[in-house]
């Protein structure tokens, strides 16, 4: 990890000018980018993310995706600091294993999500600098992605993706449309497409696409590529 | 291992543990902050007994020996001189912003290089009290940083049956310590049989947020709710209640995290309170209906939600009565917005 001198809180550089003496200090975070994002729909859920993995002006990776599958029903997307990610997706599955054996069956996306603020909480005067989106298929097999809406985006372009998905998955802003449900198809078509309108824009997000498609048959991967400059 | 040490797997509680590692790896200039944490991982190794099936929000129970630590080491300056520049944003520091003490309300909207996902604490949060019980209303937005977190989110909470919690300050605080408290009240009603009131469970809230007075942590709260027995809620019918607000069962108290807690009949919580103060105080009084209170509450909120900009989205209107508490569908303001545009229209159209 680079020292954070000449970086803000997001890993942009701050600009130049002479103020005196600074103090520098260690700072324990670091941004690495990345956007994550979620979608539900009746049957399905999908968690996608970039492959992306940069700090200031390098790229640390071009494949380093940022879903990680817990459970067969579901999936987490962590963007954010990537030692806070790898840290607490270690955690989550060793909680997971620990539920397994205790309870003889495996968590509910629910409750990993309820077991995820806890822990997130627990740390709370010295936090993970995560951004976490978590999707997946409930008991009955009906999805749900667990941040109150059915879509939402998380990371670096997440203030740019998330107006989009609010328009075209949750209709709002539009007057006199017809409100269709969310065909899968659909749905990976529309993350496919916004994504590739991440990468135009946020200089964190390219490289590549992953997208995990959670239905009751399992979870599938697709990776579609992106602009790698 | 680690991993098996990080997990607690040997001592509970679980989540301590992973802030004591912490505590000590870091530099001297750091501790200040980060040992908050550590008195956090090692103040919970006395244990209450009894306590089988420990809930890993357990952390939050005064410990003897982290009460007796001072608190300069828990999140405060320290007395030497290379250490007070804590007390400044540190700008260069975006993870820990400032040590200094939160104003009691509303709470600053974010630090000057926030963390990243520290929700902020801009809000319109309202509670009053009235001949026909408490009506408790908030609007629905979370805001970080100037980023809209989440458009429709509940920032009133219903604690138990007769008590609702409007919520104000950093959303996961708030989120959590209510869900603490609604578990102590209710093992205060399985250990007593008897509801707890609203005075008493605004005392256990403040006196369980005192040992983070001076951290981050940030929690406004306005408890509203209805306290004595059902039998008794024939009292609101009788004429010479009319203008005597002591003889009613409602309380609405107000609790801060840096130790406010203050009784009264109408609060206003949040950036956007001064805007809802204006409606309230003009047409807040005790004699008044049950629809004129509703009205004149989602009022206070849209009206807030014109001129803040932290507040909006929807309003979430609560009225608490003997028999409980009731919620009022959320109504979004962007319809009411463009009603009042039309309005205003009409009103020209005819004036000229």
């Amino acid at each position: 990890m680079i020292s954070a001198q000449a970086y803000g809180g997001n890993g942009k550089v701050k600009e130049y000018h002479y103020t005196g003496p600074v103090e520098h200090k260690f700072s324990p975070y670091a941004f690495n980018g990345g956007t994550v994002l979620a979608v539900a729909g009746e049957d399905f859920a999908l968690v996608a993310s970039d492959t992306r993995l940069s700090e200031g002006y390098s790229i640390h990776s071009r494949d380093s995706p940022k879903c990680y599958k817990l459970t067969d029903t579901t999936v987490i997307g962590c963007s954010g600091f990537h030692g806070d990610c790898l840290t607490l997706t270690k955690i989550i599955e060793a909680r997971l294993k620990m539920y397994k054996h205790s309870n003889n069956k495996s968590m509910t996306s629910g409750a990993i999500a309820a077991m995820l603020s806890t822990i997130l909480y627990g740390r709370r005067f010295f936090p993970y600098y995560v951004y976490n989106i978590i999707g997946g298929l409930d008991e009955e097999g009906d999805s749900e992605t667990y941040k109150q809406d059915t879509y939402k985006a998380g990371g670096s372009a997440s203030a740019m993706l998330q107006p989009l998905l609010d328009n075209q998955i949750g209709f709002k802003n539009m007057e006199n449309v017809e409100q269709l449900p969310l065909s899968q198809e659909k749905a990976v078509q529309l993350v496919k497409d916004v994504f590739i309108s991440a990468a135009e824009r946020d200089v964190y997000t390219g490289d590549a696409l992953k997208i995990c498609i959670i239905t009751k048959e399992g979870v599938r991967e697709e990776i579609v590529p992106l602009r790698k400059d | 291992m680690a991993l098996q040490d990080v997990c607690g797997l040997h001592n509970p509680p679980l989540f301590p543990q992973w802030t004591a590692p912490l505590s000590r790896s870091f530099m001297p200039e750091d501790s200040t902050h980060l040992s908050g944490g550590g008195i956090h991982g090692e103040a919970f190794s006395t244990r209450l007994p009894g306590r089988g099936g420990l809930s890993p929000l357990e952390f939050y129970m005064p410990i003897a020996e982290y009460l007796t630590e001072s608190p300069i080491n828990f999140g405060q300056t320290s007395l030497s001189s290379a250490l007070t520049k804590l007390l400044e944003i540190d700008h260069l520091y975006p993870s820990l912003p400032s040590i200094s003490l939160p104003p009691p309300t509303p709470c600053p909207i974010s630090p000057s290089v926030p963390l990243p996902f520290t929700l902020s604490h801009g809000t319109t949060t309202l509670g009053f009290a009235f001949q026909g019980g408490v009506i408790a209303a908030a609007d629905t937005r979370s805001s970080c940083s100037g980023l809209v977190a989440c458009p429709a989110s509940p920032k009133v909470l219903p604690i138990h049956s007769h008590l609702v919690g409007t919520t104000s300050g950093t959303s996961a605080d708030c989120a959590l310590w209510k869900r603490i408290l609604s578990r102590e009240l209710r093992l205060y009603q399985l250990r007593h049989r008897r509801r707890l009131s609203t005075g008493g469970a605004a005392k256990l809230l403040s006196h369980m947020l005192h040992p983070f007075k001076g951290t981050e942590l940030c929690v406004a709260a306005t408890l509203c709710g209805w306290d004595g027995d059902e039998e008794k809620h024939d009292v609101a019918s009788t004429p010479q209640h009319a203008n005597a607000p002591t003889n009613q069962m409602t309380a609405i108290i107000y609790v801060c995290s840096d130790g406010l807690r203050l009784q009264g009949e109408l609060f206003s919580v949040g950036s956007g309170s001064p805007y809802a103060y204006s409606i309230l105080d003009s047409s807040v009084y005790w004699g008044m209906s049950v629809q004129e209170a509703t009205a004149v509450a989602r009022e206070a909120v849209y009206r807030a939600t014109y001129r803040d900009a932290y507040s909006g989205n929807n309003v979430d209107l609560y009225h608490v009565t003997a028999k409980g508490w009731r919620r009022r569908e959320r109504e979004n303001l962007k319809e009411e917005y463009y009603r009042e545009k039309e309005r205003e229209r009409k009103r020209r159209v005819i004036a000229y």
